[in-house]
C-alpha cells in the first residue's frame, strides 16, 4: 500500500536533496532505467554511429507509438495487457486491403481504410469485451487466446474466402490458384501517405511530423479521457470492481467501452504502422504486434495495473532502440546476427513474463497485508 | 416429479438441454464434425484405412504430452501452458542422444531418461516459480514458456556440439533446425510389432508405451502422494486441514507434469522423424491443452481419460479435415481447423466462471 | 426527533422455505431519532434490513408479509439501488472504498459534480469533466460532519482502518437526500477512542435531522446512545423500550431467554470430571480474521461434552479453527501431556483429535467426489489406512476397503444417498454434514471438535446431527467440544458451557443457569460485575 502512495505522491521527481532524489528516482522507475542501460551497453556493442541508430528509432517510434498508446486504456480499466489488441490490428489489415483492392491513394486512402477498419473493430472490440466480461480475473489468457481464434478466422476469411466468397476485381491481389490472399500486398497507394503529409529533414534523418502530430493528438485525447466522469468510472472499476459496482457503476458496460477503444485505436495504429513499413505480409503482419506492443508499454515502467501515456511513449522508444542495436550488436560482438535477433524476441518475452510474476507477487503481498 | 411428469415434452428437453450444457456445446460441436467429416469421407470415397492408420499414429505421438496437463491440473496450476519448458529437456536429451552418436532403443531409452530427468528438474524449478504466482499460473507459464525457447534459441546457435548431422550443412556454428532422426531411433516404436488390421496399420510399440505411461501415472494418483496432490488441487483449505503441504504438491504435479512433457515430445519427434529445434516448441502447449479440454477437463479438474479421449478426438479431426474437404477447399485448411478448433475450445473452458468446463 | 414518523415496518414476517425467520415484526423510527436493534445472531435483524433494503434474495424466496411505510407513504423496493434512492442508506461492516482514489473520490464515487466540455456536447454525458472544485467542497462538508479532520485529498490506501470507517460513513452522509442511515455493527473493528468519536458523529447525524438504526452487539453503546431499543429474538420483537429505561442485565437477558427444554440424556458409564483432563489450553491466541482469539485457557474434561458459545465475531469459532493450526495460532495445547504444534497445519489429527468445520463446504468436503471419497480420503492420508500393498512395496488406495468401510458409515448414521459412489453435491444440508462427520469417524477420534453443526441445515435434520453427537459421546466415549452460535443448542447437550467475548473466555456456565446470566456472558459480563 506504501507502493500506491508513493506512486501518486511523487509525480513530482526530484523533489528534496539530489543523492536521495536520484536513488528514489531509480527505484521508482527500475524498469526503464534498466532497459536504458541495456540499450546503452547495445549500443556500444553495436558498433553503429549514433545518428543513423537515432534516425531508425525516430522513424520506428513514429510508427508504433499509437499502437502502444491504445494499451493503456485497458490496464487502467482494470483488464490488465490488451492481448486481444490483434484483433484491431486485423481490422486495420482488411481495411488496408480494401482500400488497396479498391485503388484509392494518399491520405484520402488511409482515411478510407479507417473508416471501412471501424464498424469491423467497433464489433470485434465488442466482442473481445463482452468475451472478457464473462471471464474475469482471467483477461489476459482468454484475450491471448481470442486472439489465436480470431487469427484463425481471418485466414479462413482470406485465404480460403477471397475468390470463392469475396471475389476481387483486382486479379493481382489473389494466389495464382485463384483462392486466397497474395502473401504479400504492396500498398502502393497509400505507402508513407501520413508520413509524407508534413516531414522535415534535421540532422539525421528525416521525421514525419504529421504522423506525430497524430500520436500526440491521442496522447492528449488518453489524458483528457481519464479527467472525465467516464475514465473516473474506468479507474474506479479497474481498481475494485466489487466496490463500483456498489456504487451504482455498469462495470460492465464500462469494461466493455474500454476494450472496444483500445481496439479501435489498435486498428488506427496498425494502418499507421503498415503506411510506413509499405508492404503488408497478409499473414504475418500482425502476428507478433501483441507481445511487441505490450513488451514495449511495459519496458516503459508500466505494470499490469498501472500505466500512464508517458510510460507507453518512453517504452516505445526504449523497446524499438534495443529491437535496432541487437542484430548488429550480435554480429559485432558474437558473429551471428541471428543471436541478436533471437535475443531481442527473448527480451520481449522476458520482460511480459516477469512483469506477470511481479505483478502476481505484489497482490499476494497485498492480500496477506489485508 | 411424478413418472408422467418426466416425460412431458417440455420436462425431456429440458434434460436434453441440461446435458447438452453439462457435455459442453464446443465438445458436441466437435464430436458431431468428426462424425459428420468420417461420414462425408465414406461417402466421397476418401479412403478410411489411411485417415485410421493416420490418428491412431497422430493419437500416440501426441497423447503424453496431453497427459502431461493431467498432474498439472490435479496439482492446482491449471493447464501447463508451460509445456514448452519440458519439451525444451526432451529436445536436449535427444540432440545429447545424438550427439553422443547412440541409435536404436538405447538412443531412443537415452534420450527419454535424460529429457525425463531434465524434465523434471525444470519442472521443480518452474513450480516453485508457480507457487509465487498463484492466480497467474497460465499467463506466466505461458510466457516463461516463450522466454526459454526463444532464450534457448541462443543457445542452440552456440551448442559446441561436432555431430555434422546435428550441425548446419554448410558450415558454421550452430545447429540446424530441423535434424532428421532416420539415421537413430526414427519411428523405431511406430514399427515395433507393428501389424495391421485390413489396411490400417497399427503402431503397436507406440501405443503401448503411451499406454504404459497412462497406467503408470495412473498408479501415482493412487498412492498417498499422488491422492494428497490431487486433494491439494481440489481444494486447498481442506488439503491444508489435512496437514498436506499444498506449496510441496504444486511444485510435485508441476515436475511431474513437465517431465511427462520431454517424454512426450521425444515420442513426437520418434513418430515425426526429425527433431525440431528454435521455435518449434513455441506454441506446442496450446493444442495439448485444446486436446484435453476437448476430451472433457476443466481448468480445474483433469482426468487420464480426458487426455486419451481428447487426443484421439482432437487429432482425428485435424487427420480427416485435409482430404475430405479437399474437393469443396483448396489449399490445407487444416491449419485453419486446428486455429478455430483448439483455440475456441481453450476460449469455451475460460469463459465458463469458476469451474470452466463440463465438470464444475 | 419530530412526531411525525419517518420509518414503519409494520408487522413484517417472512419465511425461508418453511422456516419462520420474522414473525410480525414493527418497527417506528422518527426523524433524527437513534433507534438501537440488538439480538443474538439469528434472531432476524440481518433479515429485517434485507426486506427494508429490497434485497434480491428476499425477493426471490417468496418476498414478506407486512408493510413498509417510508415518509409517510407505502414502499417496497425492488432492489437496494430503489431504496438508496429513496433516501435510505446504509453502511456496512465491509468497506467499499477505492483505495488508489483520495477521500474526496471515494466519498463521491460515481455522483461526481460534473462540467460540460465539448467532447460531452458531442459524444454523451459521460465524457463530461470532473468537477474537482465542487467535489472538494461536498467532501469537506461530509467530513465534518463526520468530524474526520484529514486533507480530502489524500489517497485511502494508507490511512488507518478507523478512518476508513468514518469515511464510510461520510459518503452516506453526503449522499443528497438521504434520510435514514442504517449501520451494521460499525463500531466493529475501531479503538475504543474511535468507537466513541464514531458515535458522536452519529449524534450530529441524527441533529441534522437523519434518522438511524444502529445495530451492534456491544449492549454499551447501543444504550448509551440510542433513544430507542428493539429487542429481537428468533424472529419475534420481545421488547422495545427508551434507551434510557434500560440496563445492560436487563436487555442480555431478553436476547437469551427462552424456555429451553433440556431432554434427558443417556447415561455414561463414567461422568466426566476434573481429576481426568484430556486437553489443556492455556493462553491460546488465533489470528483468524474475524474471530480473533486473545488468550483463552481451559480444561477439557474426558468423555464431556463441552459447548463453546458467544456472539459472532467474538472468537469462539477461533478457538477450534487455531486448535487445528488452520489459522496462525500461539499458546500451548496439550492432550494427555502431549504438546500440539499449532504451527504446522493438521498436526492435532496425529494425536487423536478430528475437527468439523463450521466451513462445510469450504473445507468440510469435495463436493464433486463421492461419499466414499469424502469419508476415507484423510484417514488415508493422516493414518495410512484404507491402503493396501503391490508388489515392489507400492501402496496405493484400497478401493474396496474404502467402500465397505462407508457402506458401514451410511448405515450407522443413517446418510440419504444413493450409495457410497455417489457424488456429495447432489446430497442435502443435512447429510452432507453426516458424511463430514463419519470422515471425522473414520480417524477414530477421542477428542471431536466440532463447529457449526446444524448451521444451514432444515429443522429435521438438526435434531439428528445433534442425536448422532450425543450418540457418539455416550456409546463411544469421545469427547466432543462443540462450537455453536445457538446457545439453545448448547444449552440442550452440554455438560458445561463457556462463553467467550472479545476473543476471551468469560465464563464456564451449566445448561442451567439462569437467562439472565448467559445473557451477560454474551454481553462479556460476568455476574458479578452486572451494570
Amino acid at each position: 500500500m506504501a507502493e500506491t502512495d508513493k506512486d501518486r505522491f511523487t509525480s513530482t521527481k526530484g523533489a528534496g536533496p539530489g543523492r536521495w532524489a536520484f536513488k528514489s528516482f531509480v527505484r521508482a522507475n527500475a524498469v526503464p532505467v534498466m532497459f536504458l542501460a541495456l540499450c546503452g551497453l547495445g549500443i556500444l556493442g553495436s558498433g553503429k554511429p549514433p545518428l543513423f541508430l537515432l534516425q531508425e528509432a525516430v522513424v520506428r517510434v513514429a510508427r508504433n507509438s499509437f499502437t502502444v498508446l491504445s494499451l493503456v486504456i485497458p490496464v487502467v480499466a482494470g483488464l490488465g495487457l490488451n492481448f486481444a489488441i490483434v484483433l484491431g490490428a486485423m481490422a486495420g489489415q482488411a481495411g488496408l486491403i480494401a482500400v488497396t483492392a479498391m485503388g484509392t491513394s494518399g491520405i484520402g486512402g488511409l482515411i478510407a481504410a479507417v473508416a471501412i477498419a471501424l464498424p469491423l473493430a467497433l464489433m470485434l472490440g465488442w466482442m473481445a469485451g463482452s468475451i472478457m466480461n464473462r471471464a474475469k480475473g482471467r483477461e489476459m489468457i482468454t484475450g491471448m487466446i481470442l486472439g489465436f481464434f480470431m487469427n484463425g478466422v481471418y485466414q479462413l476469411v482470406f485465404l480460403f474466402g477471397i475468390g470463392t466468397v469475396i471475389r476481387l476485381k483486382n486479379a493481382a491481389l489473389v494466389l495464382p490458384q485463384g483462392v486466397g490472399l497474395r502473401n504479400t500486398v504492396d500498398l502502393v497507394t497509400v505507402k508513407y501517405a501520413l508520413d509524407n503529409l508534413l516531414s522535415l529533414y534535421a540532422g539525421f534523418g528525416y521525421v514525419p511530423l504529421a504522423t506525430f502530430a497524430v500520436v500526440a493528438l491521442l496522447a492528449w485525447g488518453v489524458i483528457s479521457l481519464f479527467k472525465t466522469k467516464l475514465g473516473q468510472d474506468m479507474r474506479a472499476v479497474g481498481q475494485d470492481m466489487r466496490v463500483s459496482e456498489a456504487a451504482g457503476i455498469n462495470v460492465d458496460r464500462t469494461r466493455n467501452l474500454a476494450v472496444v477503444t483500445s481496439t479501435v485505436l489498435a486498428a488506427i495504429g496498425q494502418i499507421i504502422f503498415l503506411q510506413n513499413i509499405g508492404t503488408l505480409n497478409t499473414y504475418d503482419s500482425h502476428g507478433q504486434i501483441g507481445t511487441f506492443a505490450i513488451a514495449a508499454l511495459l519496458v516503459g515502467g508500466a505494470t499490469i495495473s498501472k500505466a500512464t501515456v508517458g510510460q507507453a511513449l518512453l517504452g516505445t522508444f526504449l523497446f524499438h532502440l534495443l529491437f535496432i542495436v541487437s542484430p548488429y550488436a550480435g554480429q559485432n560482438l558474437l558473429g551471428s546476427a541471428q543471436i541478436g535477433e533471437y535475443f531481442r524476441v527473448f527480451v520481449a518475452y522476458a520482460i511480459i513474463a516477469v512483469s506477470l510474476a511481479l505483478h502476481s507477487l505484489q497482490r499476494a503481498r497485498m492480500a496477506v497485508r489485508r | 416429479m411424478s413418472a408422467a411428469e418426466t416425460r412431458t415434452p417440455a420436462a425431456v428437453r429440458e434434460r436434453i438441454l441440461k446435458a447438452v450444457d453439462a457435455f459442453g456445446l464446443p465438445r458436441l460441436t466437435v464430436v458431431l464434425f468428426l462424425v459428420f467429416l468420417f461420414v462425408l469421407g465414406g461417402i466421397k470415397g476418401v479412403p478410411i484405412d489411411d485417415l485410421a492408420s493416420n490418428s491412431l499414429g497422430r493419437f500416440g505421438m501426441n497423447a503424453v504430452m496431453v497427459l502431461s496437463m493431467v498432474p498439472a491440473v490435479q496439482c492446482g496450476i491449471g493447464p501447463n501452458f508451460g509445456l514448452p519448458l519440458g519439451l525444451l529437456a526432451g529436445v536436449i536429451g535427444m540432440v545429447t542422444s545424438m550427439e553422443l552418436r547412440l541409435t536404436g532403443f538405447a538412443g531412443l531409452a537415452f534420450a527419454l531418461g535424460l529429457g525425463t530427468l531434465l524434465g523434471a528438474l525444470v519442472g521443480i524449478a518452474y513450480g516453485h516459480l508457480l507457487n509465487r504466482v498463484r492466480g497467474q499460473e497460465m499467463m506466466v507459464g505461458t510466457y516463461a514458456g516463450f522466454a526459454a525457447v526463444s532464450g534457448m534459441c541462443v543457445f542452440w546457435l552456440l551448442m559446441p556440439f561436432r555431430n555434422p548431422q546435428l550441425l548446419w550443412p554448410l558450415g558454421g556454428t550452430g545447429l540446424r533446425v530441423t535434424i532428421s532422426l532416420g539415421d537413430y531411433f526414427g519411428n523405431i516404436l511406430d514399427n515395433l510389432w507393428v501389424f495391421r488390421i485390413g489396411m490400417v496399420k497399427v503402431p503397436t510399440g507406440l501405443i503401448l508405451l503411451v499406454l504404459a505411461v497412462a497406467a503408470g501415472y495412473k498408479l501415482f494418483e493412487m498412492t498417498r502422494v499422488g491422492t494428497a496432490m490431487d486433494l491439494a488441487g481440489q481444494n486447498e483449505q481442506f488439503a491444508r486441514a489435512a496437514g498436506i503441504d499444498v506449496a510441496r504438491m504444486r511444485v510435485t504435479g508441476t515436475a511431474v507434469s513437465t517431465a511427462m512433457g520431454a517424454f512426450g515430445i521425444v515420442l513426437y519427434a520418434q513418430t515425426y522423424g526429425f527433431v525440431q529445434l528454435y521455435l518449434a516448441p513455441l506454441m506446442m502447449a496450446f493444442p495439448a491443452v485444446a486436446a484435453i479440454l476437448i476430451g472433457g477437463a476443466s481448468p480445474r479438474n483433469a482426468s487420464i481419460a480426458n487426455a486419451l479421449v481428447g487426443t484421439l478426438l482432437f487429432q482425428s479431426l485435424l487427420v480427416t479435415t485435409v482430404p475430405v474437404t479437399q474437393s469443396v477447399v483448396r489449399g490445407d485448411i487444416s491449419e485453419v481447423v486446428r486455429l478455430i478448433v483448439s483455440n475456441g475450445m481453450v476460449l469455451y473452458a475460460l469463459t465458463r466462471g469458476r469451474g470452466g468446463g463440463g465438470n464444475g | 426527533m419530530s412526531d411525525q414518523i419517518l420509518l414503519e415496518m409494520d408487522r413484517i414476517s417472512k419465511e425461508y422455505y418453511g422456516n419462520r425467520v420474522l414473525k410480525d415484526v414493527s418497527l417506528r423510527v422518527r426523524p433524527g431519532e437513534i433507534h438501537g436493534l440488538v439480538g443474538e445472531n439469528g434472531a432476524g435483524k440481518s433479515t429485517l434490513m434485507n426486506v427494508l433494503f429490497g434485497m434480491p434474495v428476499i425477493h426471490s424466496t417468496g418476498g414478506y408479509e407486512g408493510e413498509v411505510r417510508f415518509g409517510g407513504q407505502k414502499v417496497w423496493f425492488r432492489n437496494p439501488r430503489e431504496a438508496i434512492e429513496a433516501g435510505i442508506g446504509m453502511v456496512h461492516q465491509e468497506f467499499m472504498l477505492i483505495p488508489g482514489f483520495s477521500v474526496a473520490e471515494n466519498i463521491k464515487l460515481n455522483r461526481e459534480p460534473l462540467r460540460e466540455t465539448a467532447l460531452s456536447r458531442v459524444l454523451g454525458s459521460q465524457l463530461k469533466a470532473l468537477d474537482w472544485a465542487e467535489m472538494r467542497k461536498d467532501a469537506r462538508r461530509a467530513l465534518d460532519v463526520v468530524g474526520l479532520g484529514i486533507d480530502e485529498m489524500l489517497p485511502i490506501a494508507g490511512l488507518p482502518i478507523g478512518f476508513m470507517q468514518f469515511i464510510e460513513v461520510a459518503r452516506e452522509v453526503d449522499k443528497l437526500g438521504v434520510r435514514l442511515l442504517v449501520f451494521d455493527e460499525p463500531t466493529a473493528l475501531l479503538t475504543e477512542v474511535e468507537a466513541d468519536q464514531l458515535l458522536q458523529a452519529l449524534k450530529r447525524i441524527a441533529i441534522s435531522g437523519i434518522g438511524v438504526i444502529f445495530i451492534s452487539h456491544r449492549l454499551e453503546e447501543v444504550l448509551g446512545i440510542c433513544d430507542n431499543v428493539t429487542v429481537l429474538r428468533d424472529g419475534e420483537v420481545v421488547a422495545c423500550m427508551p434507551g434510557r429505561d434500560a440496563t445492560i442485565g436487563h436487555v442480555a437477558e431478553l436476547m437469551v431467554g427462552r424456555k429451553v427444554e433440556r431432554p434427558v440424556l443417556p447415561p455414561r458409564p463414567k461422568e466426566p470430571s476434573d481429576d481426568d483432563i484430556v486437553l489443556e489450553v492455556r493462553e491460546l491466541h488465533v489470528d483468524m480474521p474475524g474471530e480473533e482469539v486473545k488468550g483463552v485457557s481451559l480444561d477439557v474434561r474426558r468423555g464431556e461434552i463441552l459447548g463453546i458459545g458467544g456472539l459472532a465475531g467474538q472468537g469462539k469459532t477461533g478457538i477450534g479453527n487455531g486448535m487445528m493450526g488452520l489459522f496462525p495460532a500461539t499458546g500451548s495445547v496439550r492432550k494427555d501431556d502431549a504438546t500440539i504444534r499449532l504451527d504446522v497445519a493438521g498436526e492435532a489429527y496425529k494425536r487423536g483429535i478430528a475437527f468439523l468445520s463450521e466451513d462445510r463446504k469450504g473445507i468440510g468436503l469435495i463436493l464433486e467426489r463421492p461419499v466414499e471419497y469424502n469419508v476415507t480420503v484423510v484417514a488415508m492420508l493422516v493414518k495410512g489406512t484404507f491402503q493396501r500393498s503391490l508388489a515392489g512395496g507400492i501402496r496405493i488406495r484400497d478401493k474396496r476397503a474404502a467402500l465397505s468401510h462407508t457402506r458401514g458409515a451410511i448405515a450407522d448414521l443413517d446418510i440419504r444417498c444413493m450409495g457410497p459412489g455417489q457424488v456429495v453435491r447432489r446430497l442435502s444440508g443435512g447429510n452432507q454434514q453426516k458424511v463430514c462427520i463419519a470422515r471425522a469417524l473414520a480417524l477414530d477420534p477421542e477428542v471431536l471438535l466440532v463447529s457449526e453443526p446444524t448451521r444451514g441445515i432444515d429443522v429435521g435434520a438438526k435434531e439428528k446431527v445433534l442425536d448422532l453427537l450425543v450418540n457418539l459421546n455416550r456409546e463411544k466415549g469421545v469427547t466432543i467440544v462443540l462450537t455453536s452460535s445457538e446457545l439453545s443448542e448448547l444449552r440442550k447437550v452440554c455438560d458445561r458451557v463457556a462463553i467467550i467475548y472479545g476473543g476471551k473466555l468469560v465464563d464456564i456456565l451449566s445448561p442451567e443457569d439462569s437467562n439472565a446470566r448467559f445473557g451477560l456472558a454474551m454481553a462479556g459480563k460476568k455476574v458479578e460485575d452486572t451494570a
